[in-house]
């Protein structure tokens, strides 16, 4: 049974957000405009962080791109009292749109506030909509979304191993932020199979998880920059 | 005969408590229309709420919840007042109880629904709640909310209805209007020895029961906060915290109903500068309580020293949110200790000023407790303020109108004293808790002998 999972190098992210807006049209991620921002009530899966260490003029800028961290023991899902989020026999967690609630428990919950609500009716300029992605269904108002590690492609991969009759390969599988990254900062793959990246990634000595002391067991993973 | 002139024929106890039910002043119908049309607009601005989304709100990434959650907390709290304080009176066999029982009873039973209705005016999908049963998740502390809130509304609703049958089969008798739905409620009971044998047996259970259901109720509201690991919300103390405060919150409650229904209803005889001075006693006791769960809470989290708690803790302290804080710590701590320690200012006036203050306090107990942690992320963001916006403001409005409406309606109802155990306090009482007296005397060590 694989266990995706994601490695990102943050001495390779330069903190274009290219991943931010891959993300944003695979996923057919709602444009809120200048008012949802003002208001605090953007929605992005995936979201560069900045944060700057240190006083002028010894200043150091650093990046890091959070998605949802698809705890192995998420904090988010044990709460939920519908089961519309939960975590798969793969790793993955899921939102349920058609059954949640909008209660936002799980969103209180999350220690790295990944999970969105959607707390006006989602737009989509006309011009965006041609290029909706029909895999991945538009949520309604009043629901809780979040990243999904795209696993809409994973099951057309699958489909498709299965349709070639050969087993799941590697580059069969990658999210649209790890696909599109211009540097190469996000690995993607298995963390139980020895011959993906990330498996070697994740035992790298710089790598580490964000708060990683609470027992959430993220899987996602990141490399210290070297100095 | 009209209804008041059988109700001016009878004895005082009577005449005085029923007469509410028959008489009613002008004074009585203007509160009802301001009441009344403040809850109006409160459901006419969920309308808006609910045709526009949760988007007329002033919640935001990551202040998730806001006005209505705080206010689930808060009006679940008041409800503690009467179930729990009746309960607790009742099972210790305070004699005092006999004139409060019912007004708390009362508030327990109508408030609780203006509260649980809460975290639905909160869902982004109202039109799902049923989900919580057709797909109900065992392990979320929610589930658990709604079960043992389900319980205590059903429990206190009967341990409001079971001590009213006497009354409601004497208001039956007397050919009150409207006289089916005394006829109904009076279930054909019968006030003989036998009958009231059986009420009284049952009432003594019932009230043992609902005391562990009470607790359970806020206990598993704190916990919906204490089992995330959120900054100041993860704590151990939060069960019994929520417990605590809301019997002080609920209590206060009772002492303002008390005043109110004193005055307009000329019920001086009823609540008398004793019954306050109890009240105003058990209120001091919790105020020193508050203040050592609160001075608990704090301490463990600043001597702890944690990064994401201290920030926390700092901003409650002096940081954005000292007014709050400090408004809270004056008002559930100075203003009642000051009033309730000294017997000259635990009158009437004085334990309502005390009440007052606790009831603003508790609320903004509840605001500090959900609005800084909200905003206080494991992982840094850019800083966001929550300013609740007028929806909010108006369905809170709303939602305390229409609780103080559906409380006044039911004076006009059901006697707000219970006359059998006033009346019964008059006849038995005295003997018998002059027997219990006797009973904890010492022996006499020559009759035992013997």
């Amino acid at each position: 049974m694989a266990r995706w999972g994601m490695v990102i190098d943050l001495d390779r992210c330069n903190g274009c957000q290219t991943c931010e807006v891959a993300c944003r049209s695979e996923n057919n991620i709602a444009v809120g405009g200048p008012q949802a921002a003002r208001e605090n009530r953007t929605i992005s899966w995936m979201r560069v962080h900045a944060e700057v260490e240190g006083e002028w003029p010894d200043v150091r800028a650093r990046f890091v791109p959070q998605p949802c961290m698809h705890c192995d023991r998420p904090p988010c899902t044990l709460v939920c009292p519908v089961q519309a989020t939960s975590i798969d026999r793969e790793g993955i967690v899921n939102q349920v749109y058609a059954r949640c609630i909008g209660c936002r428990y799980c969103a209180n919950a999350c220690l790295y506030t990944v999970k969105y609500f959607n707390w006006t009716r989602p737009v989509h300029p006309s011009s965006a909509e041609p290029g909706l992605n029909p895999d991945v269904s538009v949520r309604p108002v009043g629901v809780v979304e979040k990243c999904t590690f795209c696993n809409h492609r994973l099951q057309r991969a699958r489909d498709l191993a299965r349709g070639e009759n050969r087993p799941l390969r590697e580059s069969d599988y990658v999210p649209a932020c790890a696909e599109s990254c211009p540097t190469g900062a996000i690995a993607f793959g298995d963390l139980e199979n020895p011959t993906h990246r990330v498996a070697r990634l994740s035992r790298d000595p710089r790598a580490f998880r964000l708060h990683e002391e609470l027992g959430t067991q993220p899987k996602v993973y990141y490399l210290t920059e070297r100095d | 005969m009209t209804d008041i002139e059988i109700v001016s024929r009878l004895p005082q106890d009577e005449r005085v408590l029923l007469m509410p039910l028959v008489r009613t002043t002008k004074t009585f119908w203007r509160w009802a229309a301001v009441m009344a049309a403040i809850t109006v607009w409160g459901a006419f601005t969920y309308v808006h709420q609910l045709r526009r989304g949760l988007g007329v709100t002033g919640l935001n990434t990551p202040e998730y919840w806001g006005i209505y959650i705080i206010c689930f907390v808060f009006f679940i709290g008041i409800s503690h007042a009467g179930t729990l304080i009746s309960a607790i009176l009742r099972v210790a066999s305070a004699e005092w109880r006999r004139s409060i029982t019912r007004s708390a009873e009362f508030i327990t039973v109508l408030v609780i629904g203006f509260g649980a209705v809460q975290p639905i005016l909160d869902l982004g999908r109202p039109d799902r709640v049923l989900n919580v049963v057709l797909h109900a998740q065992p392990f979320s502390p929610l589930l658990w909310d709604v079960l043992s809130i389900g319980l205590y509304f059903t429990a206190s609703s009967i341990y409001l209805y079971v001590p009213m049958i006497p009354d409601l089969a004497r208001i039956r008798d007397l050919g009150i209007r409207p006289r089916a739905l005394y006829a109904f409620l009076a279930i054909g009971y019968r006030d003989t020895p036998k009958a009231r044998h059986t009420l009284e047996r049952i009432i003594a259970v019932l009230a043992v029961a609902v005391i562990p259901i009470a607790v359970s109720v806020h206990t598993v509201i704190g916990w919906i906060f204490a089992l995330t690991l959120r900054p100041m919300w993860h704590s151990a103390i939060f069960g019994p915290y929520f417990v605590m405060g809301a019997i002080f919150s609920g209590i206060a409650a009772l002492i303002i109903a008390m005043a109110i229904l004193r005055r307009v209803y000329s019920l001086e005889a009823y609540f008398k500068d004793v019954h306050f001075n109890n009240m105003g006693l058990l209120l001091l006791v919790m105020t020193v309580l508050w203040f050592y769960f609160t001075f608990a809470e704090n301490l463990t989290v600043w001597y702890g020293g944690e990064k994401a708690e201290l920030a926390t803790l700092y901003s409650k302290l002096s940081g954005e949110f000292a007014f709050p804080f400090w408004l809270m710590v004056a008002c559930c701590f100075f203003i009642p200790f000051g009033l309730m320690a000294r017997r000259a200012t635990r009158g009437v006036a004085g334990t309502t000023v005390a009440s007052v203050a606790v009831v603003i306090g508790m609320w903004l107990e509840r605001y500090n407790i959900v609005v800084p942690t909200s905003l206080h992320t494991m992982v840094e963001m850019a800083s966001v303020h929550y300013v609740p916006s007028w929806v909010e403001l108006s369905i809170m409005a709303g939602t305390l109108s229409g609780f103080i409406l559906v409380y006044m309606v039911a004076t006009k109802f059901f006697p707000i004293i219970s006359i059998w155990e006033i009346k019964e306090g008059r006849e038995k009482s005295i003997d018998e808790v002059s027997e219990r007296v006797a009973s904890y005397l010492p022996d006499d060590l020559a009759a035992v002998d013997s």
